[in-house]
């Protein structure tokens, strides 16, 4: 039996800007979020240092505004992101963030009772308004508790396995999602107007990650198999201060709060690399940095972690702004801060890339000239608009997810009021979601099966290794062909479990296809962009090449199984033409 | 360094059991290895039909909750060395929930406790251009509370609620507290009222379990005491 329900607006994902979304829908239409766990389980919750905006509660650098925002947003990225975008955001920022405030988020106080800001990497001025280190989790919750006052619908631990996209008159159109529910196996058809994809990330992609186990490509794995285009995929963020050897992360937070990395010669090394910010450089420049020290024989006891200090801003203010950061040590590694520094190492952490949407009204590109497709939208981490470039400054994303996604749910009203209602379904929409759970669970049969969690573990591995913070064409081909090698493995999966109730396993190939496709895009696009720019770091083109490559990579599947198809789109430059990038 | 380590894991399929039994497995580990990374590898490398619910692995989103050696846990907080590794480990579900599979509990009836409690901020005066304000003591007031993972330790672990299901339960007041002594809510009196029964705070007798569950350590009985005399002195 096939559940079929009727809403006018479907939102993928439960996380900040699906609820961000959700709560501008409520109230105007008749609006459904849809998550695949319960909705304060969602990965934002995870977000710890804060929230970028230039509110001006903490002047001790000197007054701050959107436009200094914007510059270091702009020079963060590299240059790679879309400044009509970037610019939206930074000047949305502050009232963005009194909204929050407005619906409840417990924010940090100044003496003055003002929100508090502190530091952050690439930031030139304090602006990371935070709750102490659990900003995302806070704002998570409000954002929830709000959409539960104005009756939003939720799908809880319902998995949506792809699109339904259909063309009418050469036009492509979303007519909404097909899944089914973790609880029974039955199958749901979410027939809607318009559809927001808000899956979040992919780190899952890599086996060292800080990133939830959800974090699957979700969304992404739909739209590559829709036959739609993603952007800039080669560009994954290391954050550079995981937790060695588990990979957790460890906020910028704490060098926001004074904390200085040392390496394993007890050298505060990043004079060396970032003279004027010093700790307090972006991710990717951070990341090469310890990277280098270790290659080069300064890691730790010979090991291939750094430390970060903190014990010296004193016991009292590490557990006043620090509280989580304390406890993570403790209980993970046996260390206490306050007296002895973290270990840590650069962790996958973020994708810069994505789904890329129209600024003017939202919706995700059909192609690269400019078509999009009527009916769906994406916004959060699975979206590129691109506000992040070739590399994201910390807590930019916690307001990247609030400023689109409230930009989303008020263009897909717009879009409603003269859409004629709800297109009919061509076609049975769970007919390849059907095939496809009997393929997993029959396996194949002239050849031996293969779980799930292996080829997962081959896939992560092979990132690890070859799609790191360092890369090289030869080590990216070399990785290319063992994707490759283990999508043709993905043929022979089998699932063991036999059960309708919360089948994981079930769950695993589903996910683990997801993160394939996502794979393709990421090999493809790392192994045509010959240079370096932002999180994108060649050895054999050590170079940023504004000739060759100041524009943004789109790739699409080739429908009869090909090389994915490769094309450009220019970069929007409104008001900082590319400078060299200094910090 | 690596150590075997045995798990009694809590094992039951509603397709195929008519009760649930425990299953032994033994796996490699490290010991910086936690209860999910240990479950994690079983799943992954010894039976592909374990299922346990998890998302963030590092004690934030709250899905993890099982209950090891007897006590409620968060699995990806509770490091293996630290739960007697020398015997076999139990690991099952929470306590006071229906069970639905191997550890995955229906949590459903807790989360309609909380919706009945106007579980968001309200206020009904004007907002200011921009934040309101709010001074650093009066948001401490309700900082912890604000922490609160919801990941339903506290009440598995509640004998007022093992009596009386019907019983809020510690995260559930917890919640109300969190906008009662928010010094920007307006509508404490009306959240107060709602609690103030023998199914709410009056059921709660200072056993102070909830604080011991509670993976993030909030001083629940303590926020909980704090309600109860705020509604004393309304008189409610």
């Amino acid at each position: 039996m096939i559940h079929t329900h009727i809403h006018d607006a479907i939102v993928v994902g439960a996380g900040l800007a699906g609820s961000r979304a959700a709560l501008a829908l409520a109230g105007r239409c008749n609006v459904a979020v849809i998550s695949k766990v319960f909705p304060t389980r969602s990965h934002s919750s995870t977000a710890q240092g804060g929230v970028a905006a230039s509110i001006n509660s903490n002047l001790s650098k000197g007054e701050d505004s959107w436009q200094q925002h914007l510059f270091d947003t702009v020079k963060g990225g590299d240059y790679l992101g879309d400044q009509d975008a970037q610019e939206y955001m930074c000047r949305e920022a502050p009232t963005t963030v009194y909204e929050l405030e407005h619906l409840g988020v417990p924010f940090s106080r100044t003496a003055d009772g003002r929100i508090s800001q502190r530091p952050f990497g690439g930031h030139s001025r304090p602006r990371v308004c935070h709750a102490a280190d659990r900003t995302g989790h806070v704002m998570l919750h409000t954002l929830w508790e709000q959409t539960l006052k104005h009756g939003v619908t939720y799908y809880s631990e319902m998995e949506i396995t792809d699109l339904i996209v259909e063309e009418e008159g050469g036009r492509k159109i979303c007519k909404g999602v097909v899944g089914y529910n973790l609880w029974d196996s039955s199958l749901h058809v979410f027939h809607a107007r318009t559809v927001l994809l808000a899956t979040g990330g992919a780190g899952r992609l890599y086996k060292f990650t800080s990133n939830a186990y959800e974090n699957t490509a979700d969304g992404l794995g739909m739209v590559w198999r829709a036959g739609l285009p993603l952007m800039d995929p080669e560009y994954t963020q290391f954050h550079p201060t995981g937790l060695y050897p588990i990979g957790i992360l460890i906020t910028e937070g704490v060098r926001g709060e004074g904390g200085i990395l040392l390496n394993g010669q007890g050298e505060a090394f990043m004079g060396k690399y970032a003279p004027e910010f010093k700790d307090l450089a972006p991710r990717d420049l951070t990341s090469r940095a310890i990277y280098t020290e270790i290659q080069e024989g300064r890691g730790v006891n010979g090991q291939d972690y750094v430390h970060l200090k903190i014990d010296h801003i004193g016991r009292e203010k590490i557990l006043e702004k620090l509280p989580e950061m304390y406890k993570f040590a403790k209980t993970y590694v046996g260390v206490d801060i306050t007296k002895d520094p973290f270990p840590v190492k650069p962790t996958m952490h973020y994708i810069m890339g994505g789904i890329p949407t129209d600024f003017a009204t939202s919706r995700v590109l059909a192609d690269g000239n400019g078509a999009t497709v009527q009916g769906l939208y994406a916004s959060g981490e699975c979206a590129c608009e691109s506000v992040h470039g070739g590399n994201r400054l910390g807590a930019n994303s916690l307001i990247d997810t609030v400023c689109f996604g409230k930009k989303c749910g008020l263009h897909m009203l717009e879009a409603m009021a003269d859409d004629h209602g709800h297109r009919d379904l061509v076609g049975d929409p769970t007919a390849a979601l059907v095939a496809k759970m009997e393929r997993y669970k029959k396996g194949p049969t002239d050849a031996a099966p293969v779980t799930p969690a292996d080829l997962r573990l081959r896939m992560q591995l092979n990132m690890d290794a070859k799609v790191g913070v360092y890369r090289t064409g030869e080590g990216l081909t070399e990785g290319r062909a063992a994707h490759h090698a283990v999508r043709a493995d993905f043929a022979r999966v089998k699932i063991s479990d036999t059960s309708t109730a919360f089948n994981l396993e079930l769950k695993d190939a589903f996910e683990l296809e997801n993160l394939l496709d996502f794979g393709e895009a990421v090999l493809a696009g790392a192994i045509y962009r010959e240079e370096s720019r932002g999180a994108h770091s060649r050895v054999d083109f050590p170079e940023r090449d504004d000739q060759r490559f100041l524009h943004h990579t789109l790739v699409t599947r080739d429908p009869d199984g090909g090389a994915p198809r490769l094309s450009k789109k220019p970069v929007t430059i409104t008001r900082y033409q590319p400078a060299a990038r200094k910090y | 360094m690596a150590m075997n380590v045995t798990l009694r894991i809590f094992r039951f399929d509603p397709d195929k059991d008519q009760k649930p039994h425990t299953q032994d497995y033994t796996v490699e580990l490290e010991t910086f290895n936690t209860i999910l990374d240990a479950i994690t590898k079983v799943r992954f490398t010894q039976d592909g039909s374990l299922s346990f619910r998890r998302a963030c692995s590092h004690a934030i989103c709250g899905s993890c909750a099982m209950t090891v050696n007897h006590e409620s846990r968060l699995a990806c907080q509770t490091l293996v060395k630290d739960c007697h590794p020398e015997k076999p480990i139990l690991i099952e579900p929470l306590r006071s929930y229906p069970v639905v599979r191997d550890l995955i509990v229906d949590m459903d009836r807790f989360y309609e406790k909380i919706g009945r409690i106007q579980p968001w901020f309200e206020s009904e005066l004007p907002a200011p251009y921009e934040e309101r304000l709010q001074s650093e003591p009066d948001q401490e007031q309700i900082d912890e509370a604000a922490s609160c993972i919801l990941c339903g330790s506290c009440i598995s672990s509640c004998p007022s609620f093992w009596a009386d299901d019907d019983y809020l339960g510690p995260a559930v007041l917890l919640k109300a507290y969190r906008f009662i002594a928010d010094t920007r809510d307006t509508c404490g009196a009306a959240r107060l009222a709602r609690v103030s029964d023998r199914d709410g705070l009056w059921r709660c007798h200072n056993i102070a379990n909830c604080m011991e569950a509670c993976p993030k350590d909030i001083k629940l009985t303590h926020w909980i005491n704090r309600l109860k005399k705020m509604a004393v002195v309304a008189k409610m």
